[in-house]
């Protein structure tokens, strides 16, 4: 065995594929876990959707800002249904009472993070991809039709859920399933502060600092004035980037302390309340 | 009566398995022999000893939970690890599989630092408690076939078989893990904790919740495998005959600390007791400190 496979930061593509394995084997199982996961976002969809359609018909401006709040939901799902699949994926091993057995094979933390970012994904895919279909058929909302600012908007939002995700899942090994609450609404804290469904010059002028101190923010404005002006903004995409960047080391930096802190305190074995 | 003891390896442990060299390369002879015979001799005979424990402290909040002790496994031998609930057996085992910092002193297991150093070693031990269960939903194979993954066993499918064979599984093996009953359950962790082949096994409670002819199975079945494989096994468990049974050596835990440890039946002499159990509750409700003091 050589020293690199023998480090914390060992990296085996097999470890990563078997939880990878594990998650799906387990959505395979459960009909009700994959219907959850279009369920939601169908429903907020079609209601945000009535409501602008609504919208349009009353009001000048609202008619030029056409599919702004259908975007906003769908963009919005990205960011929530992300950490979510994350978050979920990592809740099923302390449901399971299985997070002992994982923490004590030769499964690293970075490789159990990667194979958690990839089942959100997944996750993600079974759940937004029908509803941006049906936005297109019931709404005439084309998401594809944003094309390579979609992809900027989705990597932005990703890695601010992954982040989001990864510091939720310390905090459960940490404290157990008392923690659990965090995961389903911590993403909530930021759908005020990130502007998801009105401009940041909405908020109070001592709040907007902090607005833009968060990615998705970027995210949304650019939406904005990808549908409203019809201009797509790479500066906000690289801001939001490099904040993602911080965000993402300061979520893994978290998880890291929390798992030790876990050792400290037993909560590796006891993974109830 | 010893309160901390490192005792030297039971002499039957170390020829098990081992060829006559084991036993010279004990001590002083090490230096004297040739290179070749050292390099027989780091086969045969580990440097490092399974487990050493020294002076392990852990500390929750304020409660000693280990209160100092020490001792040292011998390869291929089986311990048994004693003591009434809160004694500190659990978080002895999981300090040694890395799951707990200790407060002070240290655990090395297969010559790594535990839990600074777990990766290097992770891959050669395996465990089994009633503190984890397998994923519910998952068939048999399909929780094998991800922990076999994570282990990196070769040839998994036909080491999923031939487990499912010598755990009498082989019927079970594509039934959900959640549709087994206890004693079934029980089989599936042993299972797990043999799929990579150990040779460190740490079993807490490992036939709790089984039938006596099922236990009594599994206990022949732990007996075959540590002979066949030369393994190491530390086991927690409140069932005394279990214990007398299967170990060559027993440490008696009790708020924190080594009460005794020694061989079973030493200890039934020095407390001039049938059963271990009598011993157990002599130590529990601290007979033995009031014969020591009487004497």
């Amino acid at each position: 065995m050589t020293a690199r496979t023998e480090s914390a930061f060992a990296f085996s593509p097999r470890r990563v594929a078997a939880m990878m394995l594990r998650y799906w084997y387990l959505m395979r199982s459960s009909w009700p876990r994959l219907v959850e996961l279009v369920y939601w976002p169908t429903v907020q969809m079609i209601t945000w959707g009535f409501l602008q359609y609504y919208i349009m018909q009353n009001a000048g401006f609202f008619a030029r800002a056409g599919g702004t709040f259908i975007g906003a939901v769908l963009l919005w799902d990205i960011l929530f249904r992300g950490q979510l699949g994350f978050s979920v994926s990592f809740l099923e091993e302390m449901w399971a009472r299985n997070i002992g057995n994982l923490m004590m094979s030769p499964l690293r933390p970075f490789e159990f993070i990667a194979a958690l970012m990839v089942m959100s994904i997944v996750r993600l895919s079974i759940g937004v991809i029908p509803v941006t279909l049906l936005a297109l058929a019931f709404f005439g909302f084309n998401l594809y039709g944003l094309g390579l600012a979609l992809v900027a908007f989705f990597v932005n939002l990703m890695l601010t859920s992954w982040a989001v995700g990864i510091f939720v899942s310390g905090l459960v090994l940490r404290n157990g399933l008392g923690a659990e609450n965090l995961a389903w609404s911590i993403m909530f804290l930021f759908m005020p502060l990130t502007c998801v469904y009105y401009p940041v010059a909405t908020l109070p002028v001592w709040l907007q600092p902090v607005a833009w101190m968060l990615p998705p923010t970027y995210v949304f404005e650019g939406m904005r004035a990808l549908l409203i002006q019809k201009v797509f903004h790479p500066d906000l995409m690289l801001d939001a980037l490099a904040l993602n960047a911080v965000l993402f080391a300061g979520g893994v930096f978290a998880f890291l302390k929390l798992l030790g802190s876990a050792r400290r305190h037993v909560s590796l074995m006891q993974t109830g309340e | 009566m010893p309160k901390t003891a490192t005792l030297p390896a039971p002499s039957s442990a170390i020829c098990q398995g081992a060829p006559p060299y084991a036993l010279l390369c004990r001590g002083l002879i090490l230096p004297l022999l040739t290179p070749t015979e050292r390099a027989t001799c780091a086969r045969v005979m580990p440097a490092s000893p399974p487990i050493a424990v020294e002076r392990l402290v852990k500390i929750y909040k304020t409660i000693p939970a280990v209160d100092g002790i020490s001792f040292t496994l011998a390869p291929g031998s089986i311990t048994g690890l004693l003591g009434g609930n809160g004694a500190g057996k659990t978080t002895t085992i999981a300090t040694i599989m890395g799951l707990v910092t200790p407060t002070s002193g240290r655990v090395t297991v297969l010559g790594a630092d535990m839990p600074r150093q777990r990766y290097r070693v992770l891959q050669r031990m395996n465990f089994e408690s009633p503190y984890v269960e397998m994923p519910m939903r998952l068939t048999i194979r399909q929780n094998l076939t991800v922990f076999g993954m994570l282990y990196g066993v070769p040839d998994l499918a036909q080491r999923i078989e031939e487990l499912g064979e010598e755990l009498d599984l082989s019927d079970l093996l594509d039934r959900p893990t959640g549709r087994l009953s206890a004693g079934q359950k029980t089989r599936v962790s042993l299972a797990k904790s043999l799929i990579n082949s150990p040779e460190l096994l740490l079993l807490d409670e490992p036939t709790a919740s089984l039938d006596p002819d099922t236990a009594d199975w599994v206990r022949a079945h732990l007996e075959r495998y540590r002979r066949e494989r030369n393994a190491t096994v530390l086991l927690a468990s409140h069932n005394m005959a279990e214990v007398e049974r299967l170990c060559e050596r027993v440490i008696i835990m009790k708020k924190g600390r080594i009460e005794d440890d020694d061989t079973p039946a030493r200890l039934l002499a020095r407390y001039g007791r049938r059963t271990l159990e009598e011993v157990f509750l002599d130590i529990a409700r601290g007979r033995g400190e009031q014969q020591e003091a009487a004497q």
